[in-house]
């Protein structure tokens, strides 16, 4: 019977393989990749806890399901399209001042 | 109780599904990790992000399934694969990091994951195993239950319904804050991509 610590380990092995992108690339479109696997590793985290640990408690109450879970994820996503959006922006403008995406060329604001 | 004899005859199925979809997401976030061609990470995300949003049908949230589907892999996947495809000249372009640092990373990546793992199983275990085994929206809602969901007779889950009460009663402060951060980034966003360049033409003689 798959559990909560299913998802929970499946979410902790995004979560890890997401801070290991943004740290080992160059390429910053593969940072923003790294950002988008944790945003997901998040996002499982609170769906299978909305299920598993907050929406019967509610129901054995006799209101309806809580689906606060839900709501975080989607507002999540909602972030993250905006984030994205944003960051390739920046990306396009960095690509034309310097002609290459490499973040290693990022160093205009190093103090 | 609709829903708790679906999900009875689909048990038997349900766990080679889940470690498949989760399979292939693992397979796709290690993908992403190692590979070192911008184009192959894409794709490499791709199926990662389809999976979480089958992983989400048996979290019963399929409108979030719905959703994951059109506005990640419809939406920001593409954008990303259109940013690769703009800020390359060549798409299979290799920038590689030096290999102690590729494996620092990696090493605190592996750390990361294995503390968040071991926190989460330790929190189940201390909310006992026997009680979290099942969904407790299926095995502890009353089957005369008052609060049925509009459309959906005789059963105890979320449905959309729900969704859109939350979004316009609980949630509408965050739901405007929402659209209101959606057209700011718009704006935003089309200035800094384009505004700013033409600037930079314009005073491009300065040294």
């Amino acid at each position: 019977m798959i559990g909560l610590s299913h998802f929970l380990a499946l979410s902790a092995i995004l979560f890890g393989c997401g801070a290991a992108t943004i740290l080992t690339k160059r390429n910053a479109i593969g940072i923003l990749m790294g950002v988008e696997l944790i945003l997901n590793a998040a996002n499982v985290n609170l769906v299978a806890f909305n299920l598993y640990n907050w929406a019967g408690e509610a129901v054995a109450q006799g209101a309806a399901p809580a689906v606060d879970g839900l709501m975080f994820a989607m507002f999540i996503i909602v972030l993250a399209a905006a984030e994205a959006a944003i960051a390739l922006a920046i990306f396009l403008n960095f690509y034309n001042h310097f002609s290459t995406i490499d973040i290693e060329r990022a160093r205009m604001l190093r103090g | 109780m609709l829903l708790a004899q679906q999900s009875q005859t689909l048990e038997p199925v349900a766990p080679w599904l889940f470690y498949l979809f989760a399979g292939v997401a693992v397979l796709g976030a290690l993908g992403v990790v190692l590979s070192q061609q911008i184009v192959r990470m894409a794709v490499f995300l791709l199926f990662t992000l389809g999976s979480v949003a089958f992983l989400y049908f048996f979290l019963e949230a399929e409108f979030l399934a719905a959703i994951q589907l059109i506005v990640y892999v419809g939406g920001t996947l593409i954008l990303i694969i259109f940013g690769v495809m703009l800020t390359s000249k060549n798409p299979f372009v290799r920038l590689t990091v030096p290999v102690p640092q590729r494996l620092l990373g990696w090493g605190i990546g592996l750390a990361l994951a294995l503390m968040t793992g071991f926190l989460g199983v330790k929190y189940v275990a201390s909310q006992g195993a026997a009680a979290h085994d099942s969904p407790s929206l299926i095995a502890d809602a009353p089957h005369d239950s008052q609060s049925l969901i509009v459309g959906v007779q005789g059963a105890e889950h979320y449905g959309v319904a729900d969704l859109g009460r939350n979004l316009l009663g609980k949630y509408a402060l965050p739901l405007e804050l929402a659209g209101v951060l959606l057209l700011v980034v718009m704006i935003g966003a089309a200035y800094i991509a384009k505004g700013r360049h033409a600037d930079f033409e314009e005073g491009g003689a300065q040294p």
